[in-house]
């Protein structure tokens, strides 16, 4: 029996089956898609780090390859203290964000102190047909060493030419003067237009440090 | 033909496919990663048996994201909690600052409320985090929904969670909870913790993912 015939035996069980040690990551990087129903609904598109970033930018890969999409924002960090971190939206690639968006916000908010928690509507925080930007955090993120904001952002159908594109945002903070801050901020771009690209930015200053990963769901 | 090549044989079809006989879990242990497979990655699930807690070892993944399934009390009236440790497991107190607030509706329509509780928020407090609103142990009463916890391995911030759950309270309600907070340290998260504020876990499945 040839040496190569006994390697091969070796790979398997006396019962026949595929031994452990016979396929690895590499036995499988030929495979770059599944069946759907297998694997994970989240597929990892673009990841970006701040560091001293005027903004965040994502202008590619937000087409019609996806339904939805998932922003998730980690340790978002600002470089001056109590602004607020916000979102905005763009229909021509990044040139402008200034999409039409009506949405609504709310926050709950408990000092370490313990005394204040409420739960209670953002009146300043919302958007009536406005082209600004939208607060995600809402009240201005600390920026002590520790301080940051995380959260995620879900664009539904971005690049549908026939409804306006729905987002939902949920995020946590802490703020300057030691409160936890929860915020719920949900709306629409009131377009048909595609909606190509999303800019993160802090009200002034840069975001010094922080990631986001734009994930599109399946 | 030696029974080398006999069995080799036998692993494949007579086009020459491997047959699905021929390869089972143990023969994938090796691998890691699937391109393609998505990047929300199963990292561990554990069922509860009239368990006292259930605990997870943490990692570096950026996020994890906890789904509680049917989470099903011994004793009535109790609520689910986790905590958080940094010395892998030997002491879950970590300090924590929360909120919680919650929308109740009654079987009977009593309630239709939305609601901030400050009783079982935490303002740096090193006990558990309730995740829900006393919980019923009646047979078909049981708690789900999600914990979404961000970058625990950091050494310079603080940890950022964010949980919703519905449960079946004690007395036929339906509790819709938000809870969301921060682990106030600096010290990597190594280990996080599951129980009732009473009694075991009867049953119920936690599954943990990491997010890439």
């Amino acid at each position: 029996m040839g040496t190569r015939i006994q390697n091969l035996a070796n790979n398997f069980t006396t019962a026949g089956i595929v031994k452990a040690a016979a396929i690895n990551n590499a036995s499988v990087s030929g495979i770059t898609s599944i069946p759907a129903g297998v694997g994970g609904a989240l597929t990892l598109l673009s990841t970006q780090t701040a560091s001293a970033s005027a903004s965040i930018d994502f202008t590619s890969g937000i087409d019609s390859t996806y339904d939805s999409y998932v922003f998730k924002f980690i340790n978002m960090h600002p470089e001056l203290d109590g602004g607020y971190f916000y979102v905005n939206f763009s229909t021509d690639g990044g040139s402008n964000y200034n999409v039409t968006k009506t949405t609504t916000t709310f926050k709950a908010r408990h000092s370490e102190d313990d005394v204040t928690d409420v739960l209670q509507y953002v009146s300043g925080g919302d958007l009536t047909q406005e082209t600004g930007n939208q607060p995600i955090a809402l009240d201005g993120v600390g920026n002590a060493s520790d301080e940051s904001v995380s959260g995620y952002l879900h664009l539904f159908n971005p690049s549908s030419s026939t409804y306006v594109k729905h987002f939902i945002i949920n995020s946590n903070a802490d703020i300057g003067n030691a409160n936890c801050v929860t915020s719920f901020v949900a709306g629409y771009c009131n377009t048909t237009s595609p909606i190509n690209a999303v800019r993160f930015i802090q009200q002034s200053g840069n975001l010094d440090d922080g990631i986001i990963k734009m994930y599109g769901v399946s | 033909m030696g029974i080398a090549t006999r069995k080799i044989a036998n692993a494949f079809s007579t086009s020459g496919i491997i047959q699905s006989a021929n390869i089972n879990n143990a023969s994938l242990d090796n691998i890691t990663t699937i391109a393609g497979a998505g990047d929300m990655v199963f990292v561990s699930s554990a069922t509860a048996s009239s368990s006292a807690s259930i605990e997870f070892s943490l990692g570096s993944y950026k996020e994890y994201k906890f789904f509680f399934v049917n989470m099903h009390p011994q004793t009535d009236d109790v609520y689910f909690q986790f905590n958080l440790s940094t010395d892998n497991g030997s002491n879950y107190n970590v300090t924590k600052t929360s909120t919680y607030f919650m929308a109740y509706l009654g079987e009977n329509d009593a309630g239709a409320v939305l609601t901030y509780d400050n009783t079982l928020d935490l303002a740096q407090s090193t006990s558990n985090q309730n995740l829900l609103y006393s919980l019923g142990a009646d047979a078909d009463q049981n708690a789900s929904g999600t914990l979404q916890l961000f970058n625990p391995s950091s050494t310079t911030y603080i940890k950022h969670w964010i949980a919703n759950t519905n449960n079946a309270h004690y007395n036929n309600f339906s509790f819709n909870t938000y809870i969301a907070g921060y682990a106030n340290t600096t010290s990597a998260l190594t280990n996080i913790k599951f129980q009732m504020s009473s009694g075991n876990i009867d049953a119920g499945k936690i599954l943990m993912f990491g997010v890439n």
